[in-house]
């Protein structure tokens, strides 16, 4: 099965799991299984027109899936995809 | 370059780059003749702007608009407890002088905005960025990217690390992916992890501003290969590290001038998702200032107080108030009266806004008043015993 890696802001709404298994064949697939399995990161991935958010990248491998072919990458068995959220650091709030 | 000396003292500080065969004294004529720019002095300005100084960049300049606290001070390394409250560009310079009295330190005590960006940074070579927040991130990139400056960058969050170097010019005058490529838009405010969700483990931001350090010294000398169209991530909890690749993306729309960026980022406007009734919904709730709050205590006014923070944070400092973590407030409504009134608190007042909103939609509570500054507010203002955090 292809790892998923979860990044630290998001881990909350995967029950603290750093990593998920998927069996999905392409990355919108794989993505959107977390949203089936853990429904709260759904309105952290993806917008009111189910697009994936402009300030998370996902990553197969080390390769930006919008330079591949998008949400219909093809994801292999052993591959890695990562969510990269972007952080700006500090304390506010 | 040759034009550029070094005195006998000099030429012994930086002994052990002059004997770097690829790095040698040309580099270091480099690093003397550079004037690098450093947009904040927090956790990752601090041990950057150290090695910096130590190394022998010529002119270094700081910004920031901000005074050293004592909640600093578990990993702004650069400043000391006699720094506490003072100007923290004035406390930055007066230890980087002492740490190389060879090097100019500029400094800029001012918030940077879309007004001043350009005029300062047009005077130094490279950018650094140390920011702490959203807007000034996209500002300082723009601002990088419209003159054509290399953007070194680094961001942290509680274990986790990210540097890249964007909008760097090659030997072929090409410039590399810029952090809009990377991250076209801002999370909306909501989506932002809250002050109960923050913090940053003390040690990292000295790992990670000292990358970012050591990126500056390459793009200036021209030594190695800078990190433009890569960017390095590090997971501090489980000691991972990646290089992923980045890439200029042909669907953003070039930067042509600096816009509001408190606005592009939404800071103290609607999220873009919400409803068109989120604005007016937004401001409609009650709001009380600490020193109503305080007025009300003296007098005896009947109120009941909640405390909206997590429990760790209440171990840290509380107010007396009644604890019901904003997560848990939808299972406790029997707890919050509905006969009195009744003040909601949290750090500094964005989860209390919060849980105002939803208890007054989904409930129909209408005797709520969000404490305007939250705990922070009523430890500056009221009480001074309380711990700030």
């Amino acid at each position: 099965m292809a790892k998923i890696i979860i990044p630290t802001p998001l881990r909350k709404f995967t029950g603290n799991n750093a990593f998920l298994e998927t069996n999905g064949k392409t990355i919108g697939k794989a993505i959107y299984g977390i949203t089936e399995t853990f429904p709260e990161i759904k309105q952290h991935l993806y917008d009111k027109d189910g697009k994936l958010r402009s300030f998370v990248r996902v990553f197969l491998g080390d390769t930006d899936v919008r330079t591949l072919s998008g949400e219909l990458t093809e994801v292999g068995p052993t591959d890695t995809i990562s969510i990269i959220p972007a952080i700006a650091g500090g304390i506010k709030g | 370059m040759s034009e550029i000396t070094f005195s006998k003292s000099e030429l012994e500080r930086y002994s052990r780059h002059l004997i770097i065969p690829e790095f040698n004294i040309e580099g270091q004529r480099k690093l003397k003749a550079a004037k690098v720019l450093v947009v904040g002095t927090g956790g990752l300005g601090a041990p950057m702007l150290m090695y910096l100084a130590a190394a022998g960049v010529g002119t270094i300049g700081l910004v920031d608009f901000d005074v050293v606290d004592e909640s600093n001070l578990q990993r702004q390394v650069l400043f000391s407890v006699n720094d506490i409250g003072k100007a923290k560009v004035e406390a930055a310079k007066e230890r980087l002088e002492g740490l190389n009295p060879h090097i100019k330190i500029q400094i800029h005590n001012l918030r940077l905005t879309s007004e001043n960006a350009l005029e300062i940074f047009k005077n130094y070579d490279l950018v650094a960025d140390g920011t702490d927040n959203f807007p000034t991130r996209y500002l300082v990139n723009d601002a990088c990217v419209l003159l054509g400056k290399t953007n070194v960058y680094a961001s942290i969050f509680r274990f986790d690390g990210q540097v890249s170097v964007f909008n760097y010019k090659d030997k072929n005058g090409i410039f590399g992916p810029n952090y809009r490529d990377l991250f076209p838009a801002p999370p909306p405010p909501g989506l932002v992890p809250s002050c109960a969700e923050g913090g940053v483990i003390g040690v990292l931001p000295g790992i990670i501003g000292s990358l970012q350090a050591n990126e500056v010294i390459k793009v200036i000398s021209g030594v190695g290969e800078p990190l433009a169209g890569r960017l390095f991530l590090f997971d501090a909890l489980n000691f991972e590290t990646r290089i992923l690749k980045i890439s200029k993306d042909p669907n953003q729309v070039p930067v042509s001038k600096l816009i509001d960026y408190e606005f592009f980022c939404g800071v103290g406007e609607p999220d873009s998702d919400q409803d068109e009734n989120a604005k007016s919904e937004k401001n409609s709730f009650k709001e009380i200032s600490v020193k109503e709050l305080n007025e009300w205590q003296i007098s005896g006014e009947k109120f009941q107080l909640i405390d909206v923070r997590e429990e760790f944070e209440y171990e840290i400092s509380n107010m007396g108030g009644e604890l019901i973590p904003l997560d848990e407030i939808e299972n406790n409504i029997e707890k919050i009266a509905k006969d009195v009134k009744v003040v909601v608190h949290c750090r500094s007042g964005q989860r209390s806004e919060e849980a105002i909103k939803v208890l007054e939609k989904k409930f129909d509570f209408r005797n709520l008043y969000n404490l305007r500054g939250g705990l922070l507010a009523y430890a500056t203002e009221i009480d001074q015993s309380i711990a700030k955090y």
